[in-house]
C-alpha cells in the first residue's frame, strides 16, 4: 500500500533539523487548510457542528436546564405546546432539554471512543510499521482477526465481555475501530520508512524515538486526522446502536440511541419522541462526514479511505 | 481459515475472561440471595459442563465439536446451541438477500444514471441520497419507516416475520447503507469506464449509447462494485442485530443480542463463531466471482 501523501515529502524535509520547527511543518498544513477554507459544504459542516457544540456544552453553563425533571402532568405533549418546543416524553420531561444534554453525551463520548481507537491503533501502527518483522507479524495477524467481525460486531463481542453501560460502550467502539487506525498508520509509516530524510536523520545518529516522533509521525498525522475525523460519525453511529440494543446508555440518561429505543412504545402516539432524537443523531453525522470528506479532500485529493 | 480459528480462539479466550461464573448466570442472582443453593449441586453441574477443567482443553472441546456442527448447549434455554441458530436463520437470510437485493439494484441503477448525467442536477441528488444513507442510523430509518407506513397509512405491518409483507420495511431500513455505498462506488467506477479509451473507440464506431454504458463501461465496471457488495453482505450480518430489533424479527440477530442480555456465553460464542464464518464465506465466494467476471484474472489465476 503505497499512501504517500502528495504535499507532505517536501525538499524542506530532507534538511529537518536545519529549519525552526515553525517552517518545518507550516507549508503543507497551511496550504491544507486553504484548501478547506475554499470548500463551502465543509465549511457549513463545521460551523453547524461548532453550533451543536456551542449548545451542548456551553448553554448548560449559562442557563440552568434539567434534562431529567420529570412532570407526570405534562407527559407526552405533542411539540408546540406551553413552554415545550419540542414536545415531552412519558414522563413529562422536555424533548428538547434532553437532546441538549445528549448531544453533550454523543459528543464526548464520540470524541473519546476515537481517542482510544486512534491512540492505541496509531501506537500498533506505528511500532508496526517502523520495527517491522515478527512484532510486525504477530500484531498484524492480530488485527487481521477483526475482519472476521464486521461493523458493530466487534463491539457487540467487546460490550459482551465488558458488559453494558455507557462507558463500556465507549471503549468497545474505540476498540472495535482500532484496527483500522493501526492499518493506515502501519501503511503510512512504511511508505516513509525509507525515504531519503529518514535516512539523513539516521545517518546524523537520532534515536528511534527520534526518528519516529520527530520524522515519521508527521507525515502519519495526515491520514490519521482524515481517519479520526470520518471515525467520530462511526464512533457517535456505533455508541447510539449500542444504547439503542440496550448495551450502552441506561436509563435515565439522556442518550439520543437510548430516546429512540424508548420511543418504540409510544410509536402510535408520540411520533416526536422517534422523530427528534435520530434527526439530531443523523444531523450530526452527517454535518461530520460531510467534514471528513472535505478533510481529506484538503489533506491529499488522491487518498481515499475505503470501506472498512 | 487460520483468521477463523484465531478469531475463535479470541472470542473463547475473552468470553472465558468475564468475571463471574457462568453458573451464576444459569440460576439468577435471586437464587443466590434467597440462599437456596445447594453447592454439592454447583459442583456437580460445573463438573459436568466441564467447567473445571483447563481452559485450553475446554476450547479444544468446543472448537472440536463446533467442526462437526454441535457448538454447545445454551445456558439459559437449554437447547443445543445450533438447533437455536439452525431455527432463527432463514428469517436472517431471507432479511439479508432481500436488503442486498435492494441495494444492489437499486445502488446500481442510481450510480449509473450518477454518472451518465454527470454534474447535473441528477448526479447532486444521487450524491445526496448516498451522504444521506451512510449517515443515517438504521434504527431510525427503521422507526421513520414504521411511522410512515405501518402507523400512518397502514400499508405494512411494523414487526414480526414470516410473510412477505413484514419482509419489506426492514430490508429496506437494512439496505439503504448499502444504496449509498454502492451508488457512490458505481458512480466512481463508472466515471472512470467511461473516459477510457475503449469507450471514445466504441463511440466513435457508431455504438448506440445504452451499448456503450451497460456492455462497454458497466462490465469493464463491474469489478469495484462486487466487491463492495461483498463486503455489504457481511455487514448486512451485523446490521441485522439491530433491525430485527427495531421490526421485532425472530432471527440471528435478536437472538444474539437475546443472549449478550442474559450472558449465555455459549449461544453469544456459537453465534459470533457461525457468523464470522458466513463472512469470511461470503468474501471467498466474492473473490471467485472476479474469475467470472475479469477473464484476465481467471487465465491468471
Amino acid at each position: 500500500m503505497g499512501t504517500s501523501i502528495r504535499g507532505f515529502a517536501q525538499p524542506a524535509d530532507v534538511l529537518p533539523l536545519a529549519l525552526p520547527a515553525a517552517h518545518r511543518s507550516a507549508g503543507p498544513w497551511a496550504r491544507a487548510l486553504r484548501r478547506l477554507e475554499h470548500n463551502r459544504l465543509a465549511l457549513f459542516a463545521a460551523g453547524f457542528l461548532m453550533l451543536v457544540a456551542v449548545i451542548a456544552f456551553v448553554v448548560p453553563l449559562l442557563v440552568a436546564i434539567d434534562p431529567y425533571q420529570q412532570n407526570l402532568h405534562d407527559s407526552l405533549q405533542s411539540p408546540g405546546s406551553a413552554s415545550h418546543l419540542l414536545g415531552t416524553d412519558q414522563f413529562g420531561r422536555d424533548v428538547l432539554l434532553r437532546l441538549i444534554d445528549g448531544a453533550r453525551v454523543s459528543l464526548s463520548v464520540g470524541v473519546l471512543a476515537v481517542a482510544i481507537g486512534a491512540s492505541l491503533g496509531g501506537a500498533i501502527g506505528l511500532l508496526s510499521g517502523y520495527f517491522g518483522g515478527r512484532l510486525d507479524g504477530v500484531l498484524m495477524r492480530l488485527i487481521d482477526v477483526k475482519l472476521a467481525f464486521p461493523g458493530i460486531l466487534a463491539a457487540l463481542v467487546i460490550v459482551t465481555v465488558l458488559g453494558g453501560g455507557l462507558d463500556k460502550a465507549m471503549v468497545a467502539v474505540g476498540i472495535g475501530a482500532l484496527p483500522r487506525y493501526a492499518r493506515v498508520v502501519r501503511a503510512s509509516v512504511m511508505a516513509n520508512k525509507h525515504e531519503v530524510f529518514v535516512e539523513a536523520a539516521r545517518s546524523l545518529g537520532a534515536s528511534h524515538g527520534r526518528i519516529m516522533f520527530g520524522h515519521i509521525v508527521p507525515h502519519v498525522l495526515g491520514p490519521l486526522i482524515t481517519l479520526a475525523t470520518l471515525g467520530l460519525a462511526t464512533a457517535i453511529l456505533a455508541t447510539a446502536s449500542l444504547s439503542f440494543l440496550g448495551l450502552g446508555a441506561q436509563p435515565p440518561t439522556a442518550e439520543w440511541g437510548l430516546m429512540l429505543s424508548d420511543s418504540r412504545k409510544y410509536l402510535r402516539i408520540a411520533w416526536w419522541l422517534a422523530v427528534f432524537p435520530g434527526a439530531s443523531i443523523m444531523l450530526t453525522v452527517l454535518a461530520i462526514n460531510v467534514l471528513g470528506d472535505g478533510v481529506r479532500d484538503a489533506l491529499d485529493p488522491r487518498l481515499s479511505v475505503g470501506v472498512d | 481459515m487460520p483468521v477463523l480459528l484465531l478469531a475463535s480462539v479470541v472470542v473463547f479466550s475473552m468470553l472465558h475472561l468475564v468475571p463471574g461464573d457462568p453458573i451464576d448466570a444459569m440460576m439468577g442472582a435471586s437464587a443466590f440471595q434467597a440462599g437456596t443453593i445447594r453447592q454439592d449441586l454447583v459442583d456437580q453441574v460445573r463438573h459436568d459442563l466441564g467447567l473445571n477443567d483447563p481452559l485450553p482443553v475446554q476450547y479444544g472441546r468446543w472448537i472440536l465439536g463446533a467442526i462437526h456442527g454441535d457448538f454447545g448447549v445454551s445456558f439459559i434455554k437449554n437447547r443445543p446451541v445450533a438447533d437455536l441458530i439452525v431455527e432463527r436463520l432463514p428469517s436472517t437470510t431471507q432479511l439479508a438477500i432481500a436488503s442486498l437485493l435492494f441495494a444492489v439494484t437499486l445502488g446500481l441503477a442510481l450510480g449509473i444514471i450518477a454518472a451518465t448525467h454527470r454534474n447535473s442536477p441528477i448526479d447532486a441528488a444521487v450524491m445526496l441520497i448516498s451522504l444521506g444513507g451512510v449517515s443515517m442510523p438504521s434504527f431510525w430509518l427503521g422507526l421513520l419507516l414504521i411511522l410512515a407506513f405501518s402507523v400512518l397509512l397502514n400499508w405494512l405491518p411494523a414487526t414480526g416475520s414470516g410473510s412477505l409483507e413484514q419482509l419489506v420495511l426492514p430490508a429496506i431500513a437494512l439496505g439503504y447503507e448499502g444504496v449509498a455505498l454502492v451508488a457512490r462506488l458505481t458512480r466512481a467506477a463508472m466515471l472512470e469506464a467511461l473516459s477510457a479509451q475503449y469507450i471514445t473507440t466504441a463511440r466513435s464506431k457508431g455504438l448506440a449509447a445504452g451499448a456503450v454504458v451497460f456492455r462497454h463501461a458497466l462490465r469493464n465496471a463491474l469489478i469495484p462494485i462486487v466487491t463492495v457488495a461483498g463486503l455489504q453482505a457481511g455487514h448486512l450480518l451485523a446490521g441485522s442485530v439491530i433491525v430485527e430489533t427495531v421490526f421485532a424479527r425472530q432471527g440471528i440477530g435478536q437472538l444474539a443480542i437475546d443472549a449478550i442480555l442474559t450472558k449465555d456465553y455459549p449461544l453469544v460464542q456459537g453465534i459470533i463463531l457461525f457468523t464470522a464464518a458466513s463472512y469470511i464465506v461470503l468474501n471467498l465466494l466474492t473473490d471467485i466471482s472476479y474469475g467470472y467476471l475479469d477473464p484476465r484474472i481467471r487465465s491468471a489465476g
